[in-house]
Parts: C-alpha cells; structure tokens; sequence
C-alpha cells in the first residue's frame, strides 16, 4: 500500500513537474525515475527484483533484443531500451540528412512542381508531411517545412498560417501510421511486439482515410483565405532553385540512400527478424562512417536529452507497474465497461485523446500500455484493438492544442519567429474539430473491423 | 570607434528608473532602447505593435504553454527572444546605447561594454510617483506596483539564471529616493564615466 501510494505521488508530482515546466523534463524524469527506484523499490517494497526489472539492462544482452526468429518475441517491462536505441539512431541520421540539405531541397522541389501556386502548394504540403512524418519525428518534418512555408510565404505574398497549421496535423496524423512515426507508437510496438507492418495495415489504413477526409477539411476551413491569396502575380522566376538547397551532393546522395535503406529495414523488418533496436544501431553507425570527420558534430547535435527523459520516464512508469497501480486502472475500465470491447476502444481512444491534447502523450502512452495489457488479459479481449485504440487516441489527441504535441510547439515558435503569430484561439479553431473528426474515423473504423 | 559601452538599466516599478534612463542617454549621447525596440521588430516582421505590447515584459503562462528544446508555443517567450535577439545584434554593430529591462544584464552579460545597474525606490515615494502619474488612489497604485513588480520579477527569473534585483547581478543597485532623480542620475553618471575610462 505504503509503495502503491509512493509510486503514484511520484508518477503525479513528475507529471506536474513536467507540465509546469520550470525544470527541464529529462531532470524531473530522472529525478522521479530514481526516487521511484530508492522509496518505492528500495525502501517500501525491498526489492531488488522490481529495480532489476526496472532498469532492464539484461534485455540489452539478450539476442532477441536485436534479433526476433519466428515468435520467439518476449515483451518486457520497466526500461524501454528498445526505443531509446532506435530514437537514437534516427536522430542521426535526421541530423545526416539536415546537414546535407535534402529536406530543403524536398520541400522546395515540390513547391517547384506545382508551380508555387498556394492551393496545390497547401495540399503538396500536407500529404508530404504526413509522409514524412511517417519515417522521421515529426519535430525534425515540422521544422524544416514550416521554415520553408514561411520563406515561400514571403516570396510569394500569402499568409503561411494556414499552411503551418494543417503541416503540422497531418505530421502528427502521419506519424499514426507507422510504428517508428511517432514516440507514443514506438512505445507501444516495442512493449507489445508489434511490428512495423502491423502499423501499417491497421493504424495505417485509419490515417490514410483520415487524411483524405482532413484535406478536404483544412481546404474547406482555409478556402477563402487561400484564393486571396493566390491572386498575388509574383514572378516565379527570382524563386530560389531546389538544388540550391543541397550543401554537398555527395553527402546528399548518401543520405537519400541511407533513408531509403532505414525505410526497407522497417519496413521488411517482421520478415528479416531485425528489431527496431538493432535497426537503430545499424543506421546511427553507417550515418557515422558516412560522416567522416563530421561524425562527432553530428553525434553532438543528437538530442540527449529526450533520451534521459525517456529512461527517468520508463523507470516512473515502472514503478507503476510494478505495485500494481495499472492493473487497478485497466480493471476499472474492465468495470465501467462491462467487459464490452467498444465501450473499452470508445473509453479509450476518447480517454488519450483529450489527455495528449493538454499533456505530453509520451508519458500517457508509457502509462496506457501495461493498463491495456492488464486489460486484455483480464477481460479476455483483443490486445491489438485496444492497442490500436490508444496508438490512434494519443497520436490524433496531441493535435487538438498547441501544447499537445513537440510538432505543434515546433511549428508554432516558427512561425512565430518569423512575424506569423498562432495563438490558441487561431491553432484551435482549426485543429480542434478536425481533432474530433479523426478521432471519430478511427473509432469507426475500429468499431467496424475488429468490434 | 570609440570603445562600446552598454548601459543596462533595471528597475523597480515606479522607480523613476525609466526617467534617469533616458537622462542618461541624453548626456552621454546614446540611444535609448525600451518599450521601443518593439516597434522597430513590429516593422522588420510586419508584426501588429498591440500584439507585441500585450505580451511585453510579462511571464509565460503556466498552463497552455510548452517548451520543446529551443522552441516555444509561449508568445510572451517567443516575444522575449525576439528582443533578445535584436538586443544581441544591436550589441554586434558596435554601438553604445541603454537599454531599459528586457533581461539585458543577462542577455548581454558576455559583452565587455556592459554596465548594469539596478534601480529600486522607498515604498512610499514609488506609490505618490504612480499615484500623481495614473491619477490613482493609494490602493489601487499599490496594487499596480505590485502586479508591475511581480510581472518583471518572474520574466527576469525566466531568463535569467540570477534573480531580479539581487545586487549580486549588476554592477551597481542604487535607490533612488535617497537623493531623488536628479542626484542619482548624477551619481550613475560619474560611476559610468569611471568604467569608461
């Protein structure tokens, strides 16, 4: 009791921390992940069993952390080292690709393609946001695009707000689809032994709907403000030409190879038995040996700190999980819905919606899985709708406010930056109800082929 | 080019700090940058002036804001930055100038040039400075005072790693209703001509 009580002060006491932001996250995280470790394990419950389990370091040394043959898949608990590994090895070849200048060069290539006229530019945009954001942390997609919206904005006389806004719904919208799009998905395939296609064919398909019906959207809220915008004559002449963009084309080619290599690896990795961890690694140091004398600058960009925030993250979590809290929780649920499967999706897809929308789905997300796990077993239900339920809930839900998804701040402090200001009120209006719309599809769509 | 010197003025609300500011900018024949600098980012970003002035000098938020690495959804951060960034460039043309809040001690704290100062006022003489100014009773100016304070006391903290109005911060912290506006700036004058030299 004494422990369960701990291990949810410091679970809560973290999630304020966070949300405050007077410290920086990856501090709270790793502060609460070792309070946990010292009150809750060492000294309530006196276990060395729950802190080993915990940190996790064993799986690291095991062969199926980086090789899976047949099903011999084993989900573990505590430290997802896993995903800490393969967000790693993405933020390195992220950095690779950035130096290199290729998503300057795609964002502006495309731009060229249609002929820089807003309204094929606004929906260009869009679709390859999300896929992007379907290989690559919608931060990094969300950064490099809504730079180059505002400087086609400036040349070409149109308000970039729009475009900002619907770029970075459908980064987090693409990040649904795939297992490696985004953290809270990462998290879940890992924990649960998912696999990149079983993203792609089940939280893939939802996105895909989805993102044909939120083009229609943002066409529909933006159309007026757009075709002002497209009656400015600019001469598309003086526009800067994409290969301009490219800073050494050498490093350019590699890079290109090296995503598409990254993408083949994910995508086939069920088939070849390569988990996402080893992926990661394999990435991270062909980017490295491609680098040259570069490869410490690029090392030194990588984002650390997101990476200790997930250890002190996973350690809280694991606190959680080990007395027991969680499985209180998914039995809750169990209760309310009376063991019926839709109420449990509807409960749970509406739950981390409106929870990503106000505070940091990674969190939610690394707290969701062991209770949806509990939950399963405990109701006899389908793990994978349940799974899918909360992967779409805590994707979707983060774009509903400005707070509620990295990308959204990103993009936000962009434009902003650059004299284009996005408040709540502006990012809402729009964001919000095609928030609710995505959320209502999936929760059809999952009602429809798995209820 | 003659040395650069930057004049980095803090002050407490209804100090008068703002007015010895610009006394000092007269006699040494330096711009002066405050509350105008926002015009001026107002015209380079094509930004409306009132939007900037709403969140000026004011601490983010608690909730509905967020900070992922260097960015932020906070428009009083997001605003603050911009300044700091136009403080920092101006700083990098070489020109002497003062500079009225906006954190500039610790914006600007690796800038040999630099010389802060802070300045703060008896209670009671800050009130019948905002009282006659406003046209205020003694309640409301108290109230005013305080609100103004605690504002700048936590959009300096934000940014800064020292704390607002802690002497160990600027060069020099002087209260000016000792000797009243004019004294003090005279005082301030002859400290700066010191550092000057």
């Amino acid at each position: 009791m004494v422990a369960q009580v701990l291990a949810v002060l410091i679970f809560v006491a973290m999630f304020l921390l966070i949300v405050i932001d007077k410290i920086e996250r990856h501090i709270v995280t790793l502060v609460c992940g070792l309070l946990t470790l010292v009150l809750v394990f060492g000294v309530a419950m006196q276990s060395m069993t729950a802190v080993l389990e915990t940190l996790n370091l064993r799986s690291i040394f095991t062969v199926g952390f980086w090789y899976v043959s047949g099903s011999e898949g084993e989900s573990t608990s505590g430290i997802n080292w896993a995903t800490i590994i393969f967000i790693l090895g993405m933020m390195v070849m992220v950095e690779g690709m950035a130096k290199a200048g290729f998503f300057r060069w795609l964002c502006m290539k495309l731009a060229k393609l249609v002929n820089y006229k807003p309204i094929p530019l606004f929906i260009t945009f869009m679709i390859m946001s999300a896929l992007l954001a379907m290989f690559i942390d919608s931060i990094t997609v969300i950064l490099f695009l809504a730079a180059v919206t505002v400087e086609l904005a400036n040349l070409l006389k149109f308000n970039p707000i729009p475009m900002i806004i619907s770029e970075i719904f459908c980064a987090n919208l693409g990040g649904s689809a795939t297992m490696c799009g985004d953290p809270p998905n990462i998290i879940i395939g890992t924990s649960l032994e998912y696999s990149f296609a079983d993203f792609l064919t089940n939280t893939g398909v939802i996105a895909a709907i989805s993102l044909v019906i939120i083009i229609f959207y943002f066409y529909f809220v933006y159309r007026k403000q757009m075709a002002s915008d497209s009656a400015a004559n600019i001469d598309i002449s003086s526009l800067p030409e994409p290969k301009e963009a490219i800073t050494n084309k050498k490093d350019f080619i590699i890079s290109s190879i090296i995503f598409g290599c990254a993408v083949i690896m994910l995508v086939t990795h069920a088939q070849t038995g390569l988990t996402v961890a080893f992926i990661g690694t394999v990435i991270a140091i062909i980017t490295l040996i491609a680098a040259g004398k570069y490869a410490w600058e690029l090392l030194k960009k990588v984002d650390y700190k997101t990476l200790l925030f997930f250890v002190g993250l996973f350690a809280v979590v694991g606190g959680l999980e080990q007395t027991g809290i969680l499985e209180k929780i998914a039995a809750f649920i169990g209760e309310v819905s009376g063991g019926n499967l839709k109420l449990m999706v509807a409960i749970i897809i509406w739950i981390s919606a409106v929870a990503s929308a106000f505070v940091d789905n990674i969190p939610f997300a690394a707290t969701m899985i062991p209770v949806v796990k509990s939950l399963a077993i405990s109701q006899n239900v389908s793990l994978e709708t349940l799974a899918w339920a909360l992967s779409m809930g805590t994707d979707i839900g983060g774009s509903a406010t400005p707070i509620g998804a990295s990308a959204n701040v990103v993009g936000i402090s962009v434009a902003a930056k650059n004299g284009h200001m996005i408040g709540w009120g502006k990012y809402c209006k729009a964001a919000a109800p095609a928030t609710v719309i995505v959320v209502l599809i999936s929760m059809v769509v999952i009602f429809i082929r798995y209820c | 080019m003659d040395k650069q010197v930057i004049i980095s003025i803090s002050r407490e609300y209804g100090s008068g700090g703002h007015e010895i500011a610009e006394k000092i900018a007269k006699q040494f024949g330096f711009k002066l940058y405050d509350r105008s600098i926002l015009d001026e980012i107002a015209e380079a970003k094509n930004i409306q002036i009132e939007y900037l002035e709403k969140y000026d000098e004011k601490p983010r938020k608690l909730f509905g804001s967020r900070r992922v690495g260097a960015y932020t959804n906070s428009m009083e951060e997001i605003i603050a930055e911009l300044q700091f960034e136009y403080l920092k460039e101006k700083a990098d043309t070489g020109e002497s100038f003062v500079i009225v809040g906006r954190c500039s001690e610790t914006v600007l704290q690796d800038r040999e040039g630099l010389i802060s100062i802070f300045i703060l006022g008896d209670e009671q003489v800050k009130l019948e400075r905002i009282m006659k100014k406003y046209n205020l009773n003694e309640q409301d100016a108290a109230a005013k005072i305080k609100r103004h304070d605690k504002n700048r006391k936590q959009y300096h903290n934000r940014h800064s790693a020292n704390k607002w109005g802690d002497s160990r911060a600027y060069d020099m912290c002087i209260n000016d209703s000792k000797l009243g506006i004019e004294k003090t700036t005279e005082t301030l004058a002859y400290f700066i001509e010191e550092r000057m030299k």
